[in-house]
C-alpha cells in the first residue's frame, strides 16, 4: 500500500476517454459513437433504397425530381413511400429504446416490451374492435380504422403494461418478479386475443391477423407524426437516465447507497418503455423480435456491456426498414407484412441466444 | 452525534425484528456493532445508511431526518457497503470503483478530474492500483471485497458503515481489511460503524462495541467495558475466560466449550 501523502497517477477507465471543458465533463465512447454514425448511414441508406423500390422503380435522380416537381411520380414518393419508409424507421426505433430498457431493467437479455404487456394489452383491444365491427355491420372503416385503432392500441398496451405492474409491485419492483409475472399476463392476453379471432369471421379474422403481425403497408404521414413527437418527448428523458440504469446494474442495497432513488428511477424507466413500445405498436401493429434482437446485436456492435440505449434505437431503425425492405420486394408483387419479416429473422437469432446463455452457464 | 437512531422499529413486511432501539454513533470513531445471528445487527445498519425505512422512531445524521434530505445529498456524506454486494458480470475493478463517485455526477458533469483523482487515491489505499482493468470475477475473495471497500472509500464521504465487510475471507485478509479500516479512520479521521463477527477482531480494531440480542441493545461502551464473561454468556449464551490480547491489550475471549 502506497502512503496517502503520494497522490497516485490518475486511472484510467478501460473503454472510455474524458473529454473536459472547464466544469463540465463528458465520457466518450468511440466505438458506440463509431457504430451509431455507421447505423446512421445505414438508415439514410435504407430509406433512400424504398424510394426507388416499389410498382414504379425509380433511379436516384427520378427519385430527387419526384421531390422537388409536382410531377406524377411526387405523390408515390412523398404520400406512398416516404412517410411508409419514415414510419418504418420510427417504429423501429422506439420498439428498440423500449427493448433496451426493458432488458437493463429486467437485467435480462430475453426481455422485451412485450413481456411488460403491452403489445398482448393492445392486440386484445385492437382485434376485438375488428372482431366487433365485422363485415356484418360493413367492416372497420374510416375513423374507426385512422383514429380507433391506433387510440385502442396505446389504450390496451397501457392497461396490458399496468396490470403487470401492479402484479409485480412487491414493495418495489424487482427485475425477475416482473418478468414473471409479465410472461404470466401475456399468455393470459394471447389466449383472449385467439379467442376474440376464433369468434370473428373468416374476413374479420384475416384482417386482424394482418394488424397483429405487424405491417408498414399504407402508413402515411399519420401513422409519422404521432411516432415522431412521441420520440421527441421521450428520448431526451430516457438518454438523461442511462446513468441511473447503469448503475441499476447493481444490487438495490448498493444503488440506494450511491444515492439513486431505485424504485422511482425504474418506475420512470419503464414508463418511458412502456409508451414507447405503445406507440410504435399504434402505427404499426405488435412488430415482432426488433425489441428483443436490436438491443442485444447494439450490444455486441458496440462491445458494451448493457444494451446503449441510442445505438439500440438506431440498430431498431435499421433493422425494421431493412426488413420492409425485403417484406416488399422479397416476393414481389406479393407483398408480406414486416412483422413476417422481422420474425423469420428474429426466431433463429432467438434461439442463438439461448443456446449462447445455456453455454455460458455451462462454461 | 453525526448518525443516531432514535426509537427505531424495523423489520420486513409484518416480520419485527427491532423495537424501539437508540444507538448513537460519535463523530471519528470506530463502532462495531456485534451479537449472535439474527439479533438484527444487519437489519440496524441498513437503516442507519437509509437502506431500510423504520416503521417506527427516526434516524438522524447531523441531526436532520435522514429520510427527508435528498438521498444524493446523503450519498455525499455516508457510504454504505452492503453484505454481499453483486455487480454486473464482467466489470472491471476501474470501473466498480469508478461507480461510487455516482453521487458527485451529473449528465454534464460525468467524469471530472476529481473523480479521476477520488478513484486512483481509493485504488491506491487498498493496493488495487495494478489491478484497475482486471475483470472483478477474476479476482481473490480478498481481491474483491478490498475492491468493493475501494468503491465506498472512492465516494468520498466522511461515515462509512460495512456490513460485515470481513465475510468470506481468511485470517490474513480479515486482519487486512480491517487494518485498512483504522487507516481510514486514524489518517483521514472517518467515521466507521460496521458489523462484525470475529468478537476478537471487533475487539481489537474498534473503539466502540455495540452488542445486540434480540433486536436490542444489551451493552455498549469500550471493548474492555463490553466483552466481559458475563455478557458473552447473556448475548451468545457462550461460556468463555476474557484474557488480555498478549499483541493488542485488548479482551480476548477464549471459548470453553464441553471438552474442557
Amino acid at each position: 500500500m502506497t502512503p496517502l501523502s503520494h497522490p497516485p497517477a490518475p486511472v484510467r477507465l478501460p473503454h472510455e476517454r474524458p473529454l473536459r471543458v472547464g466544469p463540465v465533463s463528458w465520457l466518450l465512447r468511440l466505438r458506440p459513437a463509431a457504430i451509431a454514425l455507421l447505423l446512421l448511414a445505414a438508415v439514410a441508406l435504407m430509406t433512400a433504397l424504398g424510394m426507388r423500390i416499389g410498382d414504379i422503380p425509380m433511379t436516384v435522380v427520378e427519385v430527387l425530381q419526384a421531390i422537388t416537381d409536382d410531377g406524377p411520380n411526387h405523390f408515390v414518393v412523398m404520400e406512398l413511400r416516404l412517410p411508409r419508409a419514415l414510419t418504418g424507421a420510427l417504429v423501429g426505433a422506439a420498439l428498440a429504446l423500449a427493448g433496451a430498457i426493458t432488458q437493463a431493467i429486467a437485467r435480462n437479455p430475453l426481455a422485451s416490451p412485450d413481456i411488460l404487456g403491452v403489445t398482448s394489452g393492445a392486440s386484445v383491444l385492437v382485434v376485438a374492435a375488428i372482431v366487433a365491427a365485422g363485415s356484418a355491420h360493413g367492416g372497420p372503416s374510416g375513423a374507426l380504422v385512422e383514429v380507433g385503432i391506433p387510440l385502442l392500441a396505446v389504450g390496451g398496451g397501457l392497461a396490458g403494461a399496468l396490470a403487470v405492474y401492479l402484479l409485480a409491485w412487491r414493495r418495489g419492483l424487482d427485475g425477475y418478479r416482473l418478468v414473471l409475472v409479465g410472461i404470466g399476463v401475456t399468455a393470459v392476453f394471447t389466449n383472449v386475443k385467439y379467442w376474440l379471432l376464433t369468434l370473428g369471421d373468416v374476413n374479420d379474422s384475416s384482417r386482424a391477423m394482418v394488424w397483429i403481425s405487424g405491417s408498414l403497408n399504407g402508413r402515411g404521414w399519420e401513422h409519422v407524426h404521432p411516432t415522431a413527437l412521441a420520440l421527441a418527448v421521450l428520448v431526451p428523458p430516457a438518454l438523461l437516465g442511462t446513468r441511473s440504469l447503469g448503475a441499476l446494474r447493481f444490487g438495490d442495497d448498493t444503488v440506494t447507497g450511491l444515492g439513486v432513488r431505485t424504485n422511482l428511477a425504474r418506475g420512470l424507466m419503464i414508463l418511458a418503455a412502456v409508451l414507447l413500445a405503445a406507440v410504435a405498436t399504434a402505427s404499426a401493429g405488435p412488430i415482432a423480435f426488433v425489441a428483443l434482437a436490436a438491443p442485444q446485436i447494439a450490444l455486441r456492435l458496440a462491445g458494451v456491456s448493457q444494451p446503449p440505449l441510442l445505438v439500440s434505437a438506431l440498430a431498431g431503425a435499421f433493422l425494421t426498414s431493412a426488413a420492409d425492405l425485403a417484406a416488399r420486394t422479397v416476393f414481389s408483387p406479393v407483398e408480406l407484412p414486416v412483422g413476417v419479416v422481422t420474425a423469420v429473422l428474429g426466431a433463429p437469432y432467438l434461439i442463438y441466444l439461448l443456446v449462447r446463455a445455456r453455454r455460458e452457464v455451462r462454461s | 452525534m453525526r448518525l443516531q437512531a432514535v426509537d427505531v422499529k424495523l423489520g420486513y413486511g409484518d416480520r419485527i425484528i427491532v423495537d424501539g432501539l437508540d444507538l448513537g454513533i460519535e463523530a471519528g470513531t470506530v463502532t462495531t456493532i456485534i451479537g449472535p445471528n439474527g439479533c438484527g445487527k444487519s437489519t440496524l445498519l441498513r437503516a442507519l445508511g437509509r437502506l431500510l425505512k423504520p416503521s417506527g422512531g427516526e434516524v438522524l445524521l447531523d441531526g436532520k431526518r435522514i429520510d427527508r434530505m435528498p438521498t444524493k445529498e446523503v450519498a455525499k456524506v455516508l457510504g454504505v457497503l452492503p453484505q454481499a454486494p453483486t455487480a454486473p458480470e464482467g466489470l472491471t475493478v476501474a470501473d466498480l470503483v469508478a461507480r461510487g463517485r455516482h453521487p458527485h455526477q451529473t449528465w454534464y458533469r460525468q467524469w471530472s478530474s476529481d473523480d479521476e483523482s477520488a478513484v486512483s487515491e481509493a485504488l491506491s489505499m487498498t493496493g488495487l492500483l495494478d489491478l484497475g482493468e482486471r475483470p472483478l470475477d477474476e479476482l481473490s475473495g480478498g481481491q474483491r471485497q478490498r475492491a468493493w471497500i475501494s468503491m465506498a472509500l472512492a465516494q468520498g464521504t466522511d461515515l462509512l458503515l460495512l456490513d460485515e465487510p470481513t465475510t468470506f475471507l481468511d485470517l490474513a485478509h480479515q486482519v487486512e481489511v480491517l487494518e485498512l479500516v483504522r487507516r481510514l479512520h486514524g489518517e483521514l479521521g472517518r467515521t466507521v460503524v460496521m458489523v462484525l463477527h470475529d468478537l476478537n477482531l471487533a475487539a481489537r480494531y474498534a473503539d466502540r462495541l455495540v452488542a445486540m440480542r434480540g433486536g436490542e441493545v444489551i451493552a455498549a461502551g469500550t471493548p474492555a467495558e463490553v466483552l466481559t464473561e458475563s455478557l458473552l454468556s447473556e448475548v451468545f449464551d457462550l461460556d468463555a475466560k476474557v484474557i488480555e490480547d498478549p499483541v493488542a491489550g485488548t479482551p480476548l475471549v477464549v471459548p470453553i466449550g464441553v471438552r474442557h
